[in-house]
């Protein structure tokens, strides 16, 4: 399904997001990064896996726990992480930061700090797409907490009619903010709801990188080929909280160490060593890279200047 | 000059302006096959076809988050939210996405989006369907709002609106829709943000929003009768308002008056007076008067909503009061 080179791409990708949220979190415990943050460490084979089907036009519309999404569609860390420190030199000029971070260079539409709010919209680029005839395909991501807003439904329901070019990933992380989600829904699946939509509903593993790829690739491909949306159910789990400072109280004791063992990253890790694609001394190349490539991203958030005030009133009009 | 009614210079302005540019699209519950509930869309779609003009499910957010992505993608969509007091269920795609893109990604898109809705009381639509929430609309920056009062002002308003490149909510009054009025042939935008001298005169600055000046109009044929002269100003656009010609008014007069369906707290009167208090106190020999309905909900029974109303009369009679102090 997968030959080397994206399986090494996509582990470079996981290996990055782990790397940049773990130094957010770390960053943010010092005081250097304000307001709310939200990481999605664990969650990584989602944003990697569904966006290394996609190409350069291809568009992204992504959550308020959305960096891994952004850096997965190729946005650069130094200016995602220049708009978490709120600097000058981040993608929105500090006027965003973390939840409405976006790189329309690479086709990111931004995260969003509304639940299911982007669902919508990336509905409407789809339109766009269609209309024009611009052949890109737009992933919708969003969470299990999102699947009961209004806006998942309408979302779902007019792209089905229109027959959109948009596909729906649900990152279900078990969790809705601090709700289980057997406490928010009685639905035992979000894929279950495609029916009703008469859209295609699929639950994978979505902590195994190559089943998202491989089930993401054949939805892209289909609504790439006018066949209209498509409902990714990904089963995942984050490892930290809500936000940072959520102390989790909510969560069971056995339950994260469950999961930690079904890490994407070491998983993947080890189905690469035993294809012979990943020895010891490239896996930890990719790593010493990715780590330089986070220390950069931070330095340069680090040293870049703040907003000048002057500047304040900009683009609130064309 | 031909004379047309309102709710047919809106079809027209909207067949033009699709025509002059192919980015253009219109979508709505009902406006395509059917020309719209109040036919304000009719002929669209037999003159531009499904793929430009498209019937929509009852999904205002969905609509709505579909005109911001369709714009940010090379688009440039004209939504229609069937009556203002819709607008709440899609109001977070307004208000927090529309509204605030631009802005937040630190100017990296520009949103081309027109939102069409009416207001308007008078035809016993009840209280769900007849309310002016303009002022809600005006305290969102980023977001422009126009209010046409005549059909002329349906074709400059709508085709500046269409042809900014930001989101801007035209507000339509479906009291006005059967209005006639003579509409300039040919290329007629005005200017955004550019109020509107309807009448000129020397006693009292008359500040109405759309149905209201028909009405300030006639209030003042009949002030004139009896030695007071009326200018009327027409805002236009509400967001951003033009206070400078306010203020041009307020000098020459000393006296205001601001008529308009909205409920008087926080409606668009209370910035208007708040301006002319800020900018233009040494300018009134008069307390500033707000003519508006009493704040309850639009009644249904015609008994209620006449009594609901301002009219001609309430306006006239509020004028003569500032002028007698």
């Amino acid at each position: 399904m997968v030959d080397a080179r994206q399986g090494l791409a996509m582990y470079r990708t996981m290996l990055l997001i782990r790397t940049f949220e773990e130094r957010v979190a770390e960053c943010f415990a010092a005081g250097e990064i304000p307001g709310f943050i939200h990481l999605s460490v664990g969650q990584e084979a989602v944003p990697a896996g569904v966006c290394a089907t996609l190409v350069e036009k291809d568009l992204v519309s992504a959550t308020h726990r959305g960096h891994g999404q952004v850096l997965a569609k190729g946005a650069d860390p130094g200016r995602v992480m220049a708009e978490l420190f709120g600097r000058d030199t981040g993608y929105c000029h500090g006027r965003g930061g973390s939840m409405h971070v976006a790189d329309m260079s690479h086709g990111v539409l931004g995260t969003n700090g509304i639940v299911g709010a982007a669902m919508p919209i990336a509905v409407g680029t789809a339109l766009a797409s269609r209309l024009l005839g611009r052949g890109q395909v737009t992933i919708s991501f969003f969470g299990d907490g999102a699947a009961n807003t209004g806006a998942f439904h309408e979302a779902l329901n007019l792209a089905s009619v229109w027959r959109l070019p948009v596909v729906f990933v649900c990152e279900n992380n078990l969790y809705a903010e601090f709700t289980a989600q057997s406490t928010h829904t009685r639905s035992t699946s979000i894929a279950g709801r495609a029916p009703a939509y008469a859209m295609p509903g699929v639950v994978v593993d979505g902590n195994d990188v190559e089943a998202v790829y491989s089930t993401t690739a054949a939805a892209v491909a289909n609504a790439r080929d006018s066949g209209g949306p498509t409902l990714i159910e990904a089963l995942t789990y984050r490892w930290r909280g809500h936000h940072e400072g959520d102390t989790m109280r909510y969560r069971p004791a056995d339950e994260l160490p469950a999961w930690r063992e079904k890490d994407p990253i070491a998983r993947y890790r080890s189905v690469l060593a035993d294809r012979g694609w990943l020895d010891a001394d490239a896996a930890r190349a990719i790593e010493n890279e990715v780590r330089d490539t986070v220390d950069r991203a931070t330095e340069f958030a680090r040293t870049s200047p703040y907003p000048d005030v002057a500047t304040l009133a900009d683009n609130v009009y064309a | 000059m031909p004379e047309i009614r309102y709710v047919r210079a809106i079809s027209d302005t909207l067949a033009a302006e699709m025509e002059r540019d192919s980015r253009v699209i219109v979508i709505g519950q009902d406006i395509g096959m059917s020309g719209g509930t109040f036919g304000a869309t009719r002929g669209l779609y037999d003159r531009f076809g499904p793929e430009r003009v498209l019937d929509s499910p009852i999904s205002e957010t969905a609509l709505v988050g579909a005109a911001i992505g369709s714009a940010a993608n090379g688009l440039r969509p004209i939504v229609e939210i069937m009556f203002m007091d819709f607008i709440g269920t899609c109001w977070d795609q307004v208000v927090n996405q529309l509204a605030k893109m631009r802005f937040m990604f630190g100017g990296q898109l520009t949103l081309p989006v027109v939102l069409r809705t009416h207001i308007g009381a008078g035809l016993s639509a009840g209280p769900q369907h007849s309310g002016s929430l303009e002022a809600w609309a005006v305290h969102v920056p980023g977001l422009k709002v126009v209010m046409p009062s005549t059909p002329a002002d349906v074709k400059g308003l709508l085709s500046a609106a269409i042809r900014d490149d930001n989101p801007v909510l035209v507000i339509e009054n479906k009291a006005l829709y059967a209005t006639r009025g003579e509409v300039p042939d040919g290329d007629f935008v005005l200017e955004l943000g550019r109020a509107h001298i309807v009448r000129e005169g020397t006693d009292v600055t008359l500040v109405a929003l759309s149905r209201f000046v028909l009405e300030a109009e006639k209030a003042a044929t009949k002030l004139a009768d009896e030695g007071i002269s009326v200018e009327i100003v027409d805002p236009r656009t509400l967001s951003p308002f033009d206070a400078d010609t306010m203020l041009a008014s307020l000098e020459k007069t000393g006296r205001l008056v601001v008529a308009h369906e909205a409920w008087k707290p926080c409606g668009f009167g209370a910035e208007v007076v708040s301006i002319a208090a800020e900018r233009g106190f040494y300018l009134l020999r008069a307390p500033v008067r707000r003519v508006t309905p009493p704040f309850t909900p639009v009644p249904f029974s015609p008994a209620l909503e006449k009594a609901w109303l301002p009219d001609a009369a309430t306006i006239a009679q509020a004028v003569r009061e500032v002028v007698a102090l």
